[in-house]
């Protein structure tokens, strides 16, 4: 039962990061909303895993799959945020303050 | 409880397929390279519920090594994204 709890909310929040995907305007917006949401709610489904199998082999894979999940895709995101920035892609037109603008002069 | 899991894998799939959209239409190319990253972090999820499915636990072996390939691909894309080679 707790299984399909926490499977439910990753599924969730999978669809809502995937709705930012398609809606945003911006590449900078789809990215930062796509990252949280599709993060939390793997870690959430590797959660339900590990309630399912209880003390086994399988969720101790899972439970090193969390933190790496963590960390793999934040820092990913991180990187291509800022690569995207030194191509030259403009913010969006309701964008009202650039801070990195002054701080790589 | 089976019958609901194959509810949830199927969204999911359907997921990954609009990030396969966004890949496909995305109007530069950073845009196609978000669509590759959010669609290596689902893909880790869909080998999550196939393993409650089919109980077994060498698949979360398949989504971590996935999850390290990604990793290493979007920084990859990244470090080209910069105008910079690879070795510096």
């Amino acid at each position: 039962m707790l299984t399909a709890i926490f499977i439910t909310i990753g599924v969730l929040f999978n669809l809502l990061g995937c709705i930012g995907i398609i809606r945003l305007p911006d590449t900078y917006n789809r990215l930062q909303a796509a990252t949280k949401c599709v993060t939390l709610g793997c870690c959430s489904i590797l959660v339900g895993v590990v309630f399912h199998f209880g003390l086994s082999d399988a969720s101790t894979k899972a439970l090193v799959a969390i933190p790496v999940l963590f960390f793999a895709s934040t820092v990913g995101a991180h990187a291509l945020i800022r690569g995207t920035y030194h191509f030259g892609i403009k913010l969006g037109k309701k964008s009202v303050k650039d801070d990195y603008k002054e701080t790589i002069k | 409880m089976s019958n609901y899991l194959d509810i949830l894998l199927y969204i999911q799939i359907g997921l990954s397929v609009v990030c396969m959209y966004r890949i496909i239409i995305g109007p530069t190319i950073p845009d196609r390279m978000v669509g590759a990253d959010i669609f290596g972090i689902l893909v880790v999820g869909i080998c999550a519920i196939i393993s409650i499915q089919t109980e077994k636990s060498f698949i979360l072996d398949i989504g971590i090594a996935w999850i390290i390939l990604s990793f290493i691909g979007t920084l990859t894309l990244a470090k080209y994204l910069t105008g910079k080679k690879l070795n510096e």
